[in-house]
């Protein structure tokens, strides 16, 4: 998404300001991390002792007759039977990158979507595919924050080997390129110039590729489809296309250009619903549907985060309900949540450190949308990365609930 | 959506949503009396629809005469989730009252108050400390002052003598509504009996307490939490004993799993809240209490990894459907992101994101005052206003439509131009205002300053990046140097 670009461009004051104390968090959360990956799995089999068949008739009895006189010296017996809702609708599964066998180069792939019901809600719809986490790469030289500098600064100004480094020592799924050098107000680095660094980044690291532009609808169109070219069947998601572009009259170059040379194209529209169903409209002309994610935005916390939330519930809930210009997977740029004043300033010292404040804003921002259905996140720092992906694990893990100690806060001496 | 659902032929009772003007307007007085300042019955029963009124606004209904048509109403209108009240009198505070799941339906009501805990073994220097702690601990958040609500009295010292006198000491100093936590009826009665008149939340009926604990809210007619960890039916065989033995006000606490079990405590807050909602079932039609705190009797790890851990927890449970939450860190980083999400969440997401362009006049400017821009983004909009009034500047802002998205965005995805920017300098006449030509861009829309000198005829100047700095950018930069 553009706005990241721009924001990561503008904002490196604040990204100094990042991460002083990252390494200690990093250090604690690792040994929290190990342990959640030993239990990682989808107990399945347990659904049934949480859906007894039958249902009881007098569950309501209490309710239709308020006024019996006689206190109960027992305890009632009562049963829960879930609402499991079913939904008509299905969310697309869309899959970035492509092996040799499917036309590309990449070593995996990662598949989004696919859910069949709000995320979370219920065990009986289990997530199909669970969310996945993109890092950033730049395509130029950035000011990093001193802590982060110790970790990359043999790789800043080096996109590729910035690429590998996310995947190995922070685990991405997924990299995301952003060529802001190509932004016609920065360096307007020529499409030729910046398909050799997709093309550098492609050799670099297999996992697939998110390829961001600078937001201008008409340069974007002309990188977007040299980079298609150049890394044809690869299956990049191109981020992002806009009604902008319907506006430069260039959403269909890009477009056919995505589609012909197999690549994912990724649907931009500011919280407005109506937008993004008239923005998927345009791309269905030229695009099949599976090759089509959406970014509804992602505001910071406390600067609209509640209109993220609520977009989010509302678009998958429409997509549930059979509204298919709205049923596919869902990205979202936790990296905004660095806007948030509370996120990076000095502020008062009961407030906290800000090294504390800035990756806790993004980590909240980001579990608060994965609830509300996001299939694919756009990260920064690591604490925030390394916790999303334990709650992901966690919130996919049921049936080992260690019932005996929970009511033990009420006593414990702390 | 849940039409497969047996429960809900059964108990149909119909939604917020589907509630029309009329079917209130059927049940009132209909005399255009206008004792509740509107102009006439309709328009009062579209507003307490719209649930900016409620039906006690409406005097004549509250007369004799009408009590069966109040009764009805209040059916009519009655949330899903039933509110339970905390405390007593002005310092009460109210939970539950949700009428719908999910925010976008309607709008949720009663933000979930976040309490703190004290125990009852604390010295009383301690205790005393943490008190003033938790009663002072605010953020100001554009304009409104966010804080923390009630506090939580934990017996670690299981001994009713104990926490009798930790009570006592708390009641002397504060007038926060308390939560009393123990397992333990005896205990549970030392400390009501010290606030007998508190309404204090008991915490909490167990499938082994329950019979003691309904006894004792009775007596002190104290609502009552609901402790069915991981067990939903537990909790329906509870909370339906415990309405028969006659108490109403619960609050229920299917138990908050940090680690093993968030997702079934995810689901099991889901659930319950789905099935009062959806199907209006009423054992589930209760406020739910969130745990947080829960994370600090798990595994022996640093503290700083708790106070992540808990912090996460609260806002998951926050977007969750919870409606108390008792949490044990006082940090401020771990209590910050709450509060505004809390804020945030229960704004009323009808009103839209944008606020009216034009321009806003802020202080007494003259002609030689500063001219500021800003977007038409609500947020942005009232972080802006904020900055502005609490330094005292004498000033214009020009807000310009961008269609209610953030400076950054909206230069990102050219909306903020310089084009658009020219247009709002002459639309409204902003020359007419000052006696000079000179314009404050957000620090944000930088890039744009060069173009938007050419385009506009104005001067530019780039202010701070955040409005917060503006007290001291025009301190430093105005008036310009000529």
């Amino acid at each position: 998404m553009s706005v990241v670009a721009q924001k990561n461009h503008k904002n490196q004051l604040i990204h100094e300001q990042l991460l002083t104390l990252a390494p200690q968090l990093l250090e604690l959360l690792k040994g929290v991390q190990q342990v959640e990956l030993e239990n990682f799995a989808m107990d399945i089999g347990n659904l049934e002792l949480f859906f007894p068949m039958g249902r009881t008739t007098d569950a309501l009895d209490t309710v239709s007759n308020p006024n019996k006189p006689v206190k109960p010296t027992e305890l009632i017996p009562d049963h829960c039977v879930p609402h499991i809702t079913e939904y008509p609708g299905k969310i697309l599964e869309v899959t970035l990158g492509a092996t040799k066998s499917n036309g590309g180069t990449r070593g995996r792939t990662v598949t989004i979507g696919g859910s069949t019901a709000p995320a979370f809600t219920d065990f009986s719809h289990p997530l199909v595919h669970p969310p996945a986490i993109a890092l950033d790469v730049f395509d130029m030289p950035v000011n990093l924050p001193k802590v982060l500098k110790e970790h990359v600064q043999e790789v800043i100004g080096d996109p590729a080997e910035w690429a590998r480094m996310n995947v190995k020592k922070f685990g991405a799924d997924i990299v995301t390129i952003h060529l802001m050098s190509t932004d016609p107000l920065i360096n307007n680095t020529s499409p030729a110039q910046a398909a050799k660094t997709v093309e550098e980044i492609l050799q670099a690291v297999d996992v697939p590729l998110i390829i961001g532009g600078c937001g201008d609808p008409k340069k974007d169109a002309d990188v977007f489809a040299k980079v298609a070219e150049m890394a044809d069947g690869e299956r990049l998601l191109l981020n992002s296309v806009t009604l902008d572009m319907v506006e430069a009259k260039t959403l269909e170059g890009v477009a056919t250009a995505a589609r012909d040379h197999g690549h994912v194209v990724l649907a931009f529209t500011g919280l407005e619903l109506n937008n993004a169903k008239e923005l998927n409209r345009r791309l269905y002309e030229y695009i099949p549907p599976e090759q089509i994610v959406m970014d509804l935005t992602t505001v910071a916390l406390g600067y609209g985060l509640e209109y993220s939330f609520s977009i989010h519930e509302r678009a998958r809930h429409a997509a549930l309900m059979g509204d298919t210009e709205l049923a596919h997977p869902v990205i979202s740029a936790s990296t905004n949540a660095w806007a948030a004043r509370e996120a990076w300033m000095q502020i008062a010292p009961e407030y906290g450190p800000r090294e504390l404040r800035g990756p806790i804003w993004e980590t909240i921002n980001a579990i608060t949308l994965l609830l509300a259905g996001i299939d694919l996140f756009m990260m920064m720092h690591p604490a925030a990365v390394l916790t999303l992906r334990d709650i992901i694990n966690r919130l996919g893990t049921t049936g080992h609930v260690p019932s005996d100690r929970i009511g033990e806060w009420v006593s414990v001496r702390v | 959506m849940n039409g497969a659902h047996p429960l809900q032929e059964k108990m149909r009772k119909k939604s917020i949503k589907e509630i029309s003007p009329i079917d209130v307007y059927k049940l009132l007085p209909k005399t255009n009396c206008g004792e509740c300042q509107e102009s006439n019955c309709m328009a009062f029963a579209t507003r307490v629809v719209n649930g900016e009124l409620t039906i006690t606004d409406c005097p004549p209904l509250l007369t004799d005469e009408h009590h069966e048509a109040r009764t009805e109403l209040a059916d009519l209108l009655a949330p899903p989730v039933r509110v339970v009240t905390i405390g007593k009198d002005d310092h009460s505070i109210a939970i539950g009252g949700k009428y719908v799941l999910q925010r976008h339906e309607f709008t949720y009501h009663n933000p979930p108050p976040i309490a703190i805990d004290v125990h009852d073994l604390m010295p009383e220097v301690e205790l005393l400390d943490r008190i003033r702690q938790i009663e002072q601990f605010s953020y100001n958040y554009i304009g409104r002052k966010l804080v923390l609500n009630a506090i939580a009295i934990r017996s670690t010292s299981h001994d009713p003598a104990v926490f009798r006198h930790a009570v006592k000491k708390i009641a002397e100093i504060s007038q926060y509504p308390v939560i009393l936590c123990s397992f333990d009826p005896a205990v549970m009665e030392a400390g009501l009996s010290e606030i007998p008149a508190s309404r204090p939340l008991m915490y909490a009926a167990t499938r082994e307490n329950w019979k003691s604990m309904a006894e004792l809210s009775l007596k002190y007619h104290a609502p009552l939490a609901v402790f069915a960890p991981n067990d939903l039916s537990l909790m329906r065989s509870l909370t339906k004993t415990l309405q028969k033995s006659g108490v109403s006000d619960l609050v229920l606490d299917p138990g908050t799993f940090a680690e093993n079990g968030l997702a079934d405590t995810i689901s099991n807050f889901s659930l319950i809240r789905t099935q009062a909602c959806r199907d209006h079932d009423e054992l589930f039609g209760f406020p739910i209490l969130g745990a947080p705190i829960a994370v600090w009797a798990g595994e022996e790890i640093s503290e700083e990894v708790l106070k992540w851990r808990e912090a996460i927890t609260a806002s998951m449970l926050l977007s969750r459907y919870a409606d108390l939450l008792i949490m044990h860190s006082l940090d401020g980083w771990v209590l910050l992101p709450q509060l505004i999400w809390r804020f945030n969440l229960y704004t009323d997401p009808r009103k839209p994101v944008s606020v009216e362009a034009g321009v806003k006049i802020f202080g007494k400017p003259d002609r030689d005052s500063p001219v500021l821009m800003t977007t038409n983004y609500a947020l942005t909009y009232f972080t802006v206003e904020s900055d502005i009034k609490a330094a005292n500047l004498d000033c214009y802002l020009v807000i310009v439509d961008t269609g209610g998205i953030s400076v950054e965005s909206a230069v990102a995805g050219r909306i903020f131009t310089a084009e658009s920017i020219a247009s709002s300098l002459k639309t409204y006449d902003i020359k007419s205002l000052v006696n000079h030509t000179t314009l404050i861009l957000p620090g944000l829309a930088a890039r744009i300053s060069g173009e938007t000198e050419d385009v506009s005829g104005w001067h530019i100047l780039v202010g701070p990046k955040d409005s917060s700095g503006l007290s001291h950018y025009i301190r430093e930069h105005w008036p310009p140097e000529a």
